[in-house]
């Protein structure tokens, strides 16, 4: 079933299936990812992305469905369950508390409080490490800041961003996941952030990235899982295929068939021509 | 994050420990400002004579009822005439007791010679008043006495028994032996004005709270439209009210609106209290059948003298100080002694 | 962070070294608009008035904000998580009123009647937290609606009356010790004390890290693994003690239990928190602010009073002084984004 029989995923989810009413937001949905590699999620709206990557990091609890981490089987509670088990996310838009200054927001949720008496007692934190630890971190991603007591609401989108994925990947122990992190940003600031995903990668850490951005994801991914009416419709490699025929994928005018090696196969030939694509005939 | 992650780094640190200390010792300072002041500066200031003018405070239920407005126009006017250093103050609302302790407080800091206060709360505001004096501050009570009365040097005020005697020997004329339903209409519960008044009625009256024909009792806190309320609800439980007593003249003024939308304004005799303009314009016009009017601008010049003599000529004060109080009618009954309307709007406030 | 990862990179940060100084991040806080006014405002009244300055009359100011400051502290802890509770003085009539008439009819033993009413504020501090946190109630209606409620209680428990011949236990906290030539009343030395406190917890604790984050979003506060519901119970509870707290202070300060007591009082603290530079949109603003905004109110109430201006205009000016502190907080907001 994989495309390569390389080693075993990192995440492995089979079958997720998640209805809101009527609504069925994933419809049986399987999901691998393997170590240290960037996979790119990507898919149109309502195709079942978010509710995919929520399941994954404990946001929403599947009706139906298995997941796998590091081959043991999981069942995340919460968000709070998924970081647990080391899965980090970056969530679109809702990365940081804006009052709060760099290093509460490295630490929130997880602070550090002072040895002794102080900590125990009078659960004072323990700012000072907090801020050298967030410091380090910030320098290791190679983000570059003027000061670590300003509020992050203070920071430019492309520093923000930053703090998000510093928080991410100090805390991750197995998997980052980022949703559309370039989304809000400049160029010269999502060139920055790319860096900073390729600083994980470097890092041993695989990387999960839903983004809208073709050009980004074929920059940066090394492996692209397609996800389409709420399933998984294609998982590819970014150097077979060109960004049209991704997006054609996308929208449901190629098919990928699942025999191994078989190739993209055209489904609506009108949809694809749009899409600039010259379908080829099909063996 | 484990710790041992980046030891070497911590030391480095402290630059920017310390500058947070910093800004929480500027917050804390500013904070601790007030108390600082405190030791480094001298006493606090006493009343007494100190060789300026006189000075006066004024503290008044509220700043917006027409009687205290009237009141302090009458405290600006003697206060003028005797050269007297004039200060008010009020309550935000009508029975805030802490707003006028604060009042007392401030005027006692500001050194003044004599309060005169309207209370809010008869029995509330006393350790206030008490510590007040302590410091040698005359205070008296206008309009209506504290609980216990001894708590003020002296009380200037009407009658408020009186001026309810006044209305219910009158409705009691009116009715001339004919069956009575009464509606009372009071203030709120525990006021000393309200209680005055309405057991002045009673007695007047020749009736106890108990008798069959008081038929309604409400509270109005005063208000013309919680008195219009009031009414309805009366002519609800009972359709042949004939009589209404009011607390005030805004009261009457909303019960009339109340029995005139059914039909009943006619046929009702509303009997109040105040003497304002207004009241008394609606005696003229019939609406209200007879007010006893009172004189707030009388209390107030009358306090501000007292005052006056108390420090000039160290006079002594005591009791009650009546500022007297006429029934204000056009229809007056024999054998009661009454003023017209013409009479009322020359003296009339509001 | 795993144990595969790699390790702190030995070079220290730079960054401490370029933080502006101290006192110009001050000027960034939103408390350095109410500490500016205070001073002015000072200043200015110790030259019109000779006893403004004096020990007796800054400790009487004091004295006079405890109650509606002490009220702001737990107003302020609401207001930082984008709430806002109209409900605050009512639930203080009600808590002073059960204590005092618990204490004066020897019904419970006074200190124990005292736990009694601030029981009974921490209560519906609660029942005020559930339901803004488990039915999703916006703030503005439940604690409208429980001012009403509370209000009620006041009345029926108290029968209108007000509530004398208290135990010295209750009316302890009004009485004075000598500081120098000033005399500075218990209750007052208290509400300092519990403003500090709350200063810590907010400052240097994670609990107070999370007040904050809740109030930016509880969003981002969820998925940053806080437990927001318990945090919001906990939130509007702990300003129900706070209630319970000031109930016990307008006992003491009045020396009567008074069934019409602080019926402006939730909107007099939503000016001391406002004034203090706290933001109503959440997650911004300093305890120690409200403190000050709490401060400026009286100073201005004391202060033109001893001028011998009428108490309408003192109501003239805290507006002005409102608006103009959301403005300046608006505008120096806007500029520093800039």
């Amino acid at each position: 079933m994989n495309p390569k029989p390389a080693p075993s995923p990192v995440l492995r989810a089979r079958g997720l299936v998640k209805r809101y009413g009527h609504v069925t937001a994933l419809d049986g949905a399987d999901f691998d990812l393997y170590p240290g590699e960037v996979l790119a999620v990507i898919g149109d709206n309502g195709a079942g992305k978010s509710s995919l990557i929520k399941a994954l990091t404990g946001a929403l609890q599947p009706d139906e469905g298995e997941m796998w981490l590091d081959g043991a089987r999981v069942a995340f509670r919460s968000p709070l369950d998924a970081r647990g088990h080391g899965i980090e996310t970056v969530y679109q838009d809702l990365a940081v508390a804006a009052s709060l200054d760099i290093a509460s927001n490295m630490f929130l949720g997880r602070e550090l409080r002072r040895p002794g008496v102080l900590g125990s007692v009078f659960r004072k934190l323990d700012t000072k490490r907090m801020r050298t630890e967030s410091a380090a971190h910030m320098s290791e991603l190679k983000i570059g800041l003027r000061s670590l007591t300003q509020s992050v609401e203070t920071l430019s989108g492309g520093q923000r961003q930053g703090v998000a994925v510093a928080r991410a990947v100090a805390w991750s122990r197995h998997v980052v996941v980022m949703d559309e992190p370039t989304a809000a940003l400049g160029v010269k600031e999502s060139a920055q952030v790319l860096d900073m995903i390729r600083r994980v990668r470097e890092r041993g850490l695989p990387v999960v990235l839903i983004s809208h951005n073709m050009p980004h994801v074929f920059e940066i991914a090394d492996r692209i899982h397609v996800q389409r009416l709420g399933r998984r419709v294609a998982q590819i490699l970014p150097r077979d295929h060109s960004m049209a025929e991704v997006v054609s994928i996308m929208t449901g005018a190629l098919e990928v068939s699942s025999e191994p090696g078989s190739g993209t196969v055209v489904t609506d030939t009108n949809a694809a021509r749009a899409a600039g694509l010259t379908p080829r005939p099909t063996d | 994050m484990p710790s041992s992650a980046m030891p070497a780094a911590r030391v480095r640190a402290r630059r920017t420990a310390r500058a947070t200390t910093r800004r929480t010792a500027a917050c804390a300072a500013s904070a601790a400002l007030l108390l600082a002041g405190l030791t480094a500066c001298g006493e606090g200031a006493q009343a007494g004579d100190d060789g300026g003018p006189v000075k006066v405070g004024l503290i008044t239920k509220t700043d917006t009822n027409p009687f205290f407005v009237k009141m302090k126009e009458g405290a600006k006017k003697s206060a003028e005439k005797h050269d007297v250093e004039l200060s008010t103050a009020a309550g935000k609302f009508d029975g805030d007791n802490e707003g006028q302790v604060t009042a007392v407080e401030n005027m006692v800091a500001a050194g003044v010679d004599g309060i005169m206060i309207t209370p809010n709360d008869s029995e509330a505001i006393v350790p206030a008043l008490e510590q007040a004096r302590d410091k040698g501050v005359l205070v008296l009570a206008l309009d209506s006495p504290t609980e216990p009365k001894t708590a003020t040097d002296a009380l200037y005020a009407t009658d408020n028994h009186k001026a309810g005697e006044l209305i219910g020997e009158y409705a009691k004329a009116r009715m001339k032996g004919k069956k009575a339903k009464i509606a009372m209409l009071d203030l709120a519960p525990g006021v000393a004005v309200g209680t005055l008044r309405h057991d002045g009625f009673l007695k007047g009256y020749g009736i106890k709270d108990s008798d069959p024909s008081v038929v309604c009792s409400q509270h109005t806190q005063g208000d013309r439209s919680k008195g219009q309320t009031a009414m309805e609800n009366c002519l609800q439980k009972a359709p042949d009210i004939n009589v209404v007593y009011t607390i005030n003249e805004p009261v009457a003024l909303g019960a009339y609106k109340a029995l005139k939308s059914k039909g009943r304004a006619e046929d009702t005799l509303i009997v109040s209290v105040d003497g304002g303009c207004t009241g008394v314009e609606a005696v003229k016009s019939g609406k209200i059948a007879a007010t006893s009017q009172q004189y707030p601008l009388v209390m107030a010049e009358q306090g501000v003298e007292a005052v006056v003599q108390h420090v000039e000529k160290d006079t002594d004060l005591k009791g009650y100080y009546d500022t007297g109080v006429n029934l204000i009618t056009d229809d007056a009954v024999q054998g009661q002694a009454a003023k017209d309307s013409t009479f009322g709007l020359d003296r009339c406030w509001g | 962070m795993s144990t595969t990862t790699a390790p702190a990179p030995s070079k220290p940060p730079s960054q401490a070294a370029q933080d502006p100084p101290a006192w110009k991040r001050f000027v960034h806080t939103p408390t350095a608009g109410p500490v500016l006014a205070l001073l002015v405002a000072s200043t200015f009244f110790s030259f019109q008035s000779d006893q403004f300055l004096s020990g007796g009359n800054l400790a009487l100011v004091i004295q006079q904000i405890m109650v509606v400051g002490t009220l702001a502290l737990g107003q302020t802890l609401i207001i930082l998580t984008a709430g806002i509770d109209l409900s605050c003085g009512a639930i203080m009539a009600f808590g002073s009123i059960v204590m005092a008439k618990l204490a004066a009819e020897g019904v419970l033993p006074p200190l124990v009647a005292i736990a009694a009413g601030i029981g009974v504020c921490a209560l519906l501090g609660a029942a005020n937290g559930a339901l803004v946190t488990f039915v999703k109630l916006p703030p503005f209606i439940v604690t409208l609606g429980m001012l009403n409620i509370a209000f009620a209680l006041t009345h029926i428990y108290s029968d209108e009356q007000t509530v004398t011949q208290l135990p010295g236990e209750l009316t302890v906290l009004g009485d004075t010790f000598p500081m120098g030539s000033t005399d500075i009343s218990y209750g007052s030395v208290l509400t300092i004390v519990l403003f500090l406190v709350f200063a810590y917890v907010l400052g240097q604790t994670a609990w107070g890290k999370h007040v904050y984050a809740l109030g930016n979003s509880p969003e981002v506060a969820r998925l940053t693994g806080i437990r927001t519901a318990r945090l919001r119970m906990t939130i509007f509870t702990v300003a129900g003690v706070i209630y319970g707290i000031a109930a016990l202070l307008l006992v003491a300060r009045t020396g009567v239990g008074d069934p019409k007591a602080g019926q402006t009082d939730n909107l007099d603290s939503i000016t001391a928190v406002v004034l203090g530079g706290t933001s109503l949109f959440g997650g911004r603003g300093l305890v120690l602010g409200t403190l000050l905004g709490a401060l400026i109110v009286g100073v201005f109430r004391n202060g033109l009073q001893l001028m011998g201006v009428g108490s309408i205009y003192q109501m003239l000016i805290t507006g002005v002084l409102v608006i103009a502190a959301v403005a300046f907080d608006q505008i120096s907001r806007r500029k520093q984004r800039s």
